[in-house]
């Protein structure tokens, strides 16, 4: 189907209906039930999901198949953003333009920064991707303040020209929209006790990281992507046989570059708003851990790893002590306060030091992130009935 | 001129810091081959030594003062930092006064000793690891210490200040027969930079004029050789490991006076000081020491009101360029060896 093998379409199909049916199943829990703030169905949460996964995805392109561990590809994140809202002012309220033009941009950047720190590999490129994302971040806030709105950020507003949309009619700030489908919009359904919200921006996002996944399995699979993977396990080799990979790798990063803008568009798509911080260097290392998380160079690893780090981020950080000792109350009292205590720094606004210890973990006993694990799972329980397991390396 | 002084010095302070940081990172690549992303937070940690010192000195009680008396007439209650009782008033003041140069003795053991424990327990099992696996652990890390830091004292910065002698400005200018008032400058930075120069010497010297340091100068060069000659080379480098900690946590340590210590201050130094490293030269000492003042001094110039109107925005960038400069134009850095972590 589609030029893809049996287990890629499966694997491509399982997405797809996960995708749609995300909002149902993300909301497990009643909405007035105790557990029901687990819920991560809501639409704001659920974009992000499938906006990292896209930058996650892209991330991996580079880092899974060439093994050059970029260091700032938040950069790319950002230009596709400030590229976004510009459309947005400019063009039209429309998302279709911002997405595209934000991703041209990110894409023509990636060409510039690609070109220079490919000169160079290992621990030196990693510094130069730092150093170009951390000068754009800089400079995005200080000097460029005319184009970036500096530190308050780029937003539209109401008197923005918006060539094809023609005059401002009401007094409102136009909301981003679809041919007339505004991002905002949902549909709610309820269904005894439990609330389904299906929102317009979150199908639309969920429809482009379809695509862009279907993009990265046959980049995966392409005569390219084995190119890639040459370079990762010994591009002195490559060079030796008389072959240049200079421009694989330029090729390959200016892909992953367009990923990280696409995904910066539907951002700004679903949020017109576009700051200097989305460049910053701890916006890199997050798709880094995303990435490794949920496994290097495995094709549906870092889209789990997004989807996990936003839910920590989103829904764990809300847990305080006060939740806490009402879950525990069944504890004596001395116990209650002692678990109490023990758990605290690890969650709520803790939850960094949980998603340091897990990457560490991950880092150093799974190198293949949540997908290993899960192989190695499915393995063991496979292992009785099926002494000849198949050994493939992990894909 | 006075300028162009004032400026330089300026950036020999902050320079310093980068340099002590890079001589950190630099040593241990050089030795263990491991691409530390955890050493600013090291630097923290060390930054954090001191706040704990200044803590644990102002631990007070509660006394009834007889001759003073309260609005209402009562009579006051005053903490007393048990260092007063122990050492007298005068004695005990001047302890908490210069807790700062005091937290030096106190930071040594513990960072050594959080330097080997780091050693030991997580990055002696990465050695066989790609450089990648090296960053990312250490990034986990550094994340998993800078969260402890922020829970135990909170996120926001802690001011902590310079013995009581080391605050103010003096008259640099008048010092070298300019016009007086031509060049201020703080006390505590000029302390600062020639302590990282001390610092700087002390390692030095180690390295080249002790037996242990001519050990580990060896295992540099040729790991294996010295290993077959029945030394055990590992543990050498595990000490350096702890001596690069302390290193780092040292200059955190003198630096809390002039930027007050945050959990996050590590990560703000460190992308800079992996970029002094690498203009330095992967693996070179001199490199790493040169290029942090240098780049210092760069930045100081760049923040000049006539440079800024001259090229807006370059104070923010300027390090950052050169080091793609240098990268490009040397690819060793300005002072690499042959054969050091080349593609």
């Amino acid at each position: 189907m589609l030029g893809l093998s049996k287990k890629d379409a499966s694997l491509l199909i399982t997405v797809a209906v996960l995708v749609a049916l995300a909002p149902i199943f993300l909301n497990p829990f009643p909405e007035n039930s105790a557990l029901s703030q687990f819920n991560a169905g809501y639409p704001d949460l659920m974009q992000r999901f499938v906006i990292f996964g896209i930058f996650a995805i892209g991330f991996n392109i580079l880092f899974g198949l060439t093994g050059y561990l970029s260091f700032g590809h938040a950069a790319f994140l950002g230009a596709g953003s400030y590229a976004g809202v510009w459309m947005l002012k400019l063009l039209t309220i429309n998302v279709i333009p911002a997405i595209l033009i934000s991703t041209v941009v990110a894409g023509l950047f990636a060409i510039l920064i690609g070109y220079i720190s490919l000169r160079r590999s290992g621990i030196y490129f990693s510094i130069l991707t730092l150093a170009f994302a951390q000068m754009s971040f800089a400079l995005a806030a200080s000097v460029l303040t005319p184009i970036t709105g500096g530190e308050t950020g780029l937003q539209t507003a109401l008197n923005d020209p918006r060539i094809l949309d023609g005059a401002n009619e009401g007094g409102n700030i136009p909301a981003p929209n679809f041919f007339g489908l505004e991002m905002g919009d949902s549909l709610q359904v309820s269904f005894a006790g439990w609330l389904w919200t299906f929102n317009a921006g979150y199908y639309v996002s969920g429809i482009i990281m379809l695509i862009s996944f279907y993009v990265a399995i046959r980049i995966f699979r392409s005569p390219f992507g084995i190119m890639l993977r040459a370079i990762k396990s010994n591009q002195q080799r490559l060079n030796y046989t008389g072959l240049n990979t200079r421009p694989y790798m330029l090729a390959c990063f200016v892909i992953s570059g367009m990923y990280a803008g696409l995904a910066g568009g539907l951002m700004v798509a679903m949020d017109p708003l576009a700051g200097a911080e989305r460049m910053q260097w701890t916006a890199s290392g997050e798709v880094v851990l995303m990435t490794i998380l949920g496994g290097v160079g495995t094709l549906i690893g870092p889209v789990l790893g997004a989807g996990l780090i936003k839910y920590f981020e989103n829904i764990f950080s809300k847990i305080n002590s006060n939740l806490l000792h009402k879950w525990f109350s069944f504890l004596p009292d001395g116990l209650e306060d002692f678990v109490v205590t023990i758990i605290y720094p690890f969650i709520g606004k803790g939850w960094h030091l949980t998603l340091g210890l897990m990457f560490m973990g991950v880092i150093i006993f799974l190198p293949g992130g949540l997908v290993e694990l899960g192989q190695r799972i499915s393995r063991s329980l496979s292992k009785n009935k099926n002494d000849a397991a198949e050994h493939k390396p992990a894909e | 001129m006075d300028q162009i002084i004032l400026q330089i010095l300026n950036g020999l302070d902050k320079g310093s810091a980068y340099a002590l940081i890079a001589l950190g990172l630099t040593l241990i690549f050089g030795t263990l081959g491991v691409v530390n992303f955890a050493h600013g937070a090291l630097f923290m940690l060390g930054a954090f030594c001191a706040v704990t010192l200044s803590r644990i000195l102002t631990i007070s009680h509660t006394v009834i003062d007889e001759t003073k008396k309260d609005f209402l007439g009562n009579p006051l209650k005053v903490d007393v930092p048990y260092v007063n009782g122990w050492f007298g008033e005068t004695t005990g003041q001047a302890i908490i006064d210069w807790s700062v140069p005091l937290s030096i003795l106190f930071a040594i053991p513990v960072m050594i000793a959080i330097g080997v424990i780091m050693e030991r327990g997580l990055i002696k099992h990465f050695y066989k690891r790609p450089h990648a696996d090296q960053i990312l652990v250490t990034f986990g890390l550094a994340i998993v210490l800078q969260e402890i830091v922020k829970y135990y004292y909170g996120a926001n910065q802690i001011p902590t200040p310079a013995p009581e002698a080391f605050i103010g400005s003096f008259d640099f200018g008048a010092l070298i027969g300019m016009d007086p008032g031509s060049i201020i400058y703080p006390y505590w930075r000029i302390v600062y930079f020639c302590f990282a120069m001390v610092l700087i010497g002390a390692v030095f010297a180690f390295l080249q004029f002790t037996t242990f340091g001519m050990v580990v100068r060896a295992g540099m060069a040729d790991r294996e050789t010295v290993g077959l000659l029945g030394i055990n080379i590992d543990r050498r480098f595990t000490v350096m490991f702890g001596i690069a900690a302390a290193v780092a946590g040292l200059a955190g340590v003198m630096y809390t006076p002039i930027n007050p210590p945050n959990y996050h201050m590590g990560m703000d130094f460190l992308v800079i000081s992996f970029v002094v490293v690498v203009v330095g030269g992967m693996g070179s000492l001199p490199g790493a020491i040169l290029a942090g003042l240098v780049l210092g001094v760069l930045e100081s110039f760049a923040s000049m009101r006539q440079v800024i109107e001259f090229l807006p925005g370059i104070n923010q960038v300027v390090i950052y360029l050169a080091a793609i400069i240098i990268l490009l134009t040397r690819p060793r850095g300005l002072m690499g060896r042959k054969g050091v972590m080349e593609e």
